[in-house]
């Protein structure tokens, strides 16, 4: 084997007989195991394991919201579905999904470094995730959860008789693991990037992981306060939010979206990282406004510490509060559009592949478009006092989180696939899978507008007859949507042994990690890259080609 | 509507839901146009430059910078306006017109209160004349709850802890629906009601239609039975404020700021008396807290109200009593 050189773009290559998977076996090396590869591994069956969970009560309250009558699940088995759907969506599958799994992966691999800054830490949060999980599962087996995943205040500590305790302390244990992992990619950043590897060298992935990174140590702790003190309150009685007490109910408000509204750029930004690197794998071509697109990163990350109390329009907050938090959620708007922007100028004059990570970041890009104008209409103030706690809300943080970050994940688990595992999935498979998550989500989740318009609230089990065909629209979208799901599943799973090998660099793509064998060896390198070209430096690979010849 | 099984919005019944539709509609077009733009621009890009041999290189080109710059000011003068006219809606939804009339409203697991000033009550059905200003106060007996009118456009959470307030002119008879938009437990869905806007003249047929007693002098009787009157005498005797012509006007309290004496500082000085105490006056009277019902509290209120209005008629001139006559 030669040195690893950027502009090495031999469609196959032989690939090293030692890698992650191979290099020691038996269970205790991979329970026991520091490589962050690995830890991706368990991370991605885990958050994998806990996505089928989720979507098992979607699918229950799509097929319950079929007949306007609660006729399948009692009303109080339904409040606990929806609960549950999005504590184990939002706290168990979207906020760790991309950061722990993918940017587990790729971090180190991307800026050159054999692991992450503290490996330890790193296994320690995968425990706390599984801890936090663990407990997540088990008050689902033992009668759930009814409050939403909200835990509004006093319904959450005073009325509800169902295990809130139990839920807010997995909550509390995994923001632990969340903090963690923005902890140890910080730090990583910082200190283990490659000599030459300046921050504008850094591919955009690396820029989104460092700005959801900060949210995640900054807006995290003060979860776990809230938290804590709603435990405090429910099990002790001490006052903090019950107005019995002398508390208020909405100052729990305030602390519970001064993290969960960062916690959406959590689930967003890096899933913008993934759309930037596939985007310039499959234009092959460096990403226009390439420090707009980083910057614009940091800016949310920021920004997305002053927009909470949008949440609150209509819940107790004076009318000039308000009107400074509208006006700073429409400047939260800009650095989302400017990236949406940019990648749109990156496609001119390009070379588009059409391969499966790019239908899906197509995909991506038009879903995540909806999802943060639709953020224009919940901003206006006059007008979210007619949809806030409706379906049309519904609809819009589904198309943000759903049809960004899950729709970006499956972009990335594609494009990387042939790092993580040394094989090629099955291309038509996966474009057909592409095509169905694409037509399923939309019309499982567009309809859920016009419902929320037409005035059905949130969290209904039962609902006025004239909802109904709009219902039954978005639960006919909800089965499309979860074969397009499962389907990955099945031939990711498939590929591990049956796949095509797909060499050190099948994308042709510019970046440290396509410089290392496929899956990549226990330490990553075997010899300390040195970097000495600009990120996505396609026009620099053209120049090499051309006096390589090669191909 | 004419597709009554696939209505795309609902009826407009308010003063206000043309103005929200409007921006609706605006937005819709607004937004609407810009992501068809980006879909086909994104589309037709990748159909134009598609890869056709693999190892096809994109070509050395960027497109001239000042594009960054119309894409962030562009977009953000398009948001200020939007934020201006939002808050344009919202002002004049929290501004009550002077000539409201006033109901009051409990929300309670899981069933709607509603009380009219001149004492009838009613559950789950709200009874209001047309084209006039109807001003809710409301709060809730448990958990938060949000009352939501979706053909008047407009919601509002209730709370525990105090009175909120939301209005709305109906613009035409009919029955409308109310939800509960608020998760609040098992029978959330359930948590739903109608508003019937009537007539002037067939309101006040039913008003007509037996109470027992306007909530003003519903309240008094509360106010003799919790007997706040030994110390709220009437004269500057007693050992409390005299509360005649007090709702509405600024009070000064035993540290020397002032309060406006409204809904929520009265709930407030009945359940936690200790919290703002009037200059000159000893903190001596008890918490009523956990004895009064949110039903007699507002009854207390529409009573502590009525005194205010019989010394003081030029800053409050709705009428609470029988009088509420359509203009």
């Amino acid at each position: 084997m030669t040195t690893a050189t950027l502009h090495d773009v031999r469609l196959s290559g032989a690939a090293s007989d030692r890698n992650y998977f191979n290099d020691e076996y038996g269970a205790l090396s991979w329970f026991l195991t520091k490589d962050h590869k690995r830890i991706a591994i368990l991370y991605l069956i885990s958050v994998s394991v806990l996505f089928v969970i989720g979507g098992f009560f979607a699918m229950m309250m799509r097929i319950e919201l079929l007949t306007p009558e609660g006729d399948l699940l009692t009303s109080d088995t339904y409040n606990k579905f929806f609960t549950m759907h999005g504590v184990v969506m939002i706290f168990f599958f979207l906020i760790p999904v991309i950061p722990a799994v993918l940017g587990n992966f790729l971090l180190p691999l991307q800026i050159g470094a054999k692991d992450l800054a503290f490996p330890k830490i790193n296994l320690l949060s995968w425990y706390l995730y599984m801890l936090a999980a663990g407990i997540g599962l088990i008050v689902i087996v033992t009668g759930g959860v009814d409050t939403g995943w909200t835990f509004y205040t006093p319904f959450s500590t005073q009325y509800s008789n169902t295990h809130v305790f139990g839920t807010t302390f997995a909550g509390f244990i995994a923001g632990f693991s969340s903090i963690l992992t923005g902890l140890n990619f910080i730090v990583t950043i910082h200190r283990m990037r490659a000599p030459g590897l300046t921050w504008y060298r850094l591919p955009l992935f690396v820029w989104a992981l460092y700005a959801t990174s900060i949210v995640m140590l900054l807006a995290t702790p003060v979860l776990a306060i809230t938290l804590v003190m709603l435990m405090i309150e429910r099990t002790v009685g001490v006052g903090f939010f019950d107005p019995a007490l002398g508390g208020d109910p909405v100052l729990y408000q305030h602390m519970f979206w001064f993290y969960s509204h960062p916690a959406v750029y959590i689930m967003i930004l890096p899933a913008m990282g993934v759309a930037s690197d596939v985007v310039a794998a499959f234009t092959r071509k460096k990403i226009f406004g390439y420090r707009f697109v980083a910057f614009s990163s940091l800016a949310i990350a920021f920004l997305g510490f002053l927009v909470w109390a949008h949440h609150l329009f209509v819940a107790g907050i004076s009318v000039y509060s308000a009107m400074i938090f509208a006006f700073l959620t429409f400047f939260v708007a800009v650095p989302s559009a400017i990236k949406v922007f940019n990648w749109t100028a990156t496609l001119y004059k390009a070379s588009v592949s059409w391969q499966t990570p790019m239908l899906y970041i197509m995909g991506f890009i038009g879903l995540f478009t909806i999802g943060g104008v639709t953020g224009l209409f919940l901003a206006s103030l006059g007008l979210d006092i007619h949809v806030t706690d409706t379906y049309f809300v519904v609809a819009h943080f589904h198309y943000v989180m759903v049809g960004g970050t899950v729709m970006a994940y499956l972009a990335g688990i594609h494009y990387w696939w042939p790092k993580i595992t040394g094989r090629m999935y099955p291309e038509w498979w996966a474009r057909l899978a592409a095509l169905l998550v694409f037509v399923g989500f939309n019309l499982t989740f567009f309809p859920q507008f016009i419902l929320g318009y037409v005035g059905m609230p949130r969290r209904y089990h039962a609902y006025a007859p004239e909802f109904q065909v709009l219902n039954v629209l978005s639960t006919a979208g909800a089965s499309v949507l979860a074969v397009g799901y499962m389907l990955p599943i099945f031939y990711l799973i498939w590929s591990i042994w049956n796949g095509r090998p797909a060499g050190k660099n099948p994308w042709g793509a510019v970046g440290l990690e396509w410089t290392t064998s496929s899956p990549p060896p226990k330490e990553n390198f075997h010899e300390t890259p040195v970097v000495t070209w600009e990120a996505y430096d396609y026009p620099g690979m053209m120049k090499a080609m051309g006096e390589t010849q090669h191909v | 509507m004419m597709v009554a099984d696939f209505p795309l919005w609902p009826e407009q019944a308010s003063t206000f839901a043309k103005d929200v539709d409007a921006l609706y509609i605006f937005l819709i077009i607004l937004t609407g146009t810009v992501s068809v733009g980006i879909f086909l621009t994104i589309f037709g890009l990748a159909i134009k430059y598609r890869r056709r041999p693999d190892n096809e290189l994109a070509q050395d080109y960027e497109p001239p910078k000042i594009l960054e710059v119309t894409w962030i000011v562009v977009p953000t003068i398009i948001f200020m306006g939007l934020f201006v006219w939002g808050s344009w809606l919202y002002f004049h939804l929290a501004r009550v017109p002077d000539d409201a009339l006033d109901i009051y409203a409990t929300g309670k697991q899981w069933m709607w209160k509603f009380q009219h000033p001149t004492g009838q009550r009613e559950i789950n059905t709200l009874h209001v004349p047309v084209n006039r200003p109807i001003k809710i106060t409301m709060a809730s007996e448990d958990v938060i709850h949000s009352l939501f009118f979706p053909y008047f456009r407009t919601k509002m959470d209730v709370l525990p802890n105090r009175y909120r307030s939301m209005w709305f002119q109906a613009t035409k008879t009919g029955r409308f629906h109310i939800f509960c938009a608020e998760y609040c437990g098992t029978l959330h869905s359930g948590m739903i009601g109608w508003v019937e806007v009537m007539e002037p003249t067939e309101y006040q047929k039913w008003l007509a239609g037996g109470s027992e007693g306007s909530m003003a002098s519903q309240g008094e009787q509360l106010f003799q039975k919790y007997a706040c009157n030994t110390c709220h005498t009437n004269d500057a005797t007693g050992r409390g404020p005299v509360l005649a012509g007090l709702y509405g006007k600024d009070v000064t309290l035993s540290n020397d700021t002032t309060v406006k004496a409204d809904d929520n500082y009265i709930r407030e000085s009945i359940l936690n008396p200790q919290a703002k105490v009037v200059k000159g006056f000893n903190p001596i009277m008890p918490t009523f807290q956990g004895q009064v019902s949110e039903d007699d509290m507002m009854k207390l209120l529409a009573y502590v109200k009525s005194i205010g209005q019989n010394t003081a008629p030029a800053t409050t001139p709705a009428p609470a009593g029988a009088k509420g006559t359509n203009p």
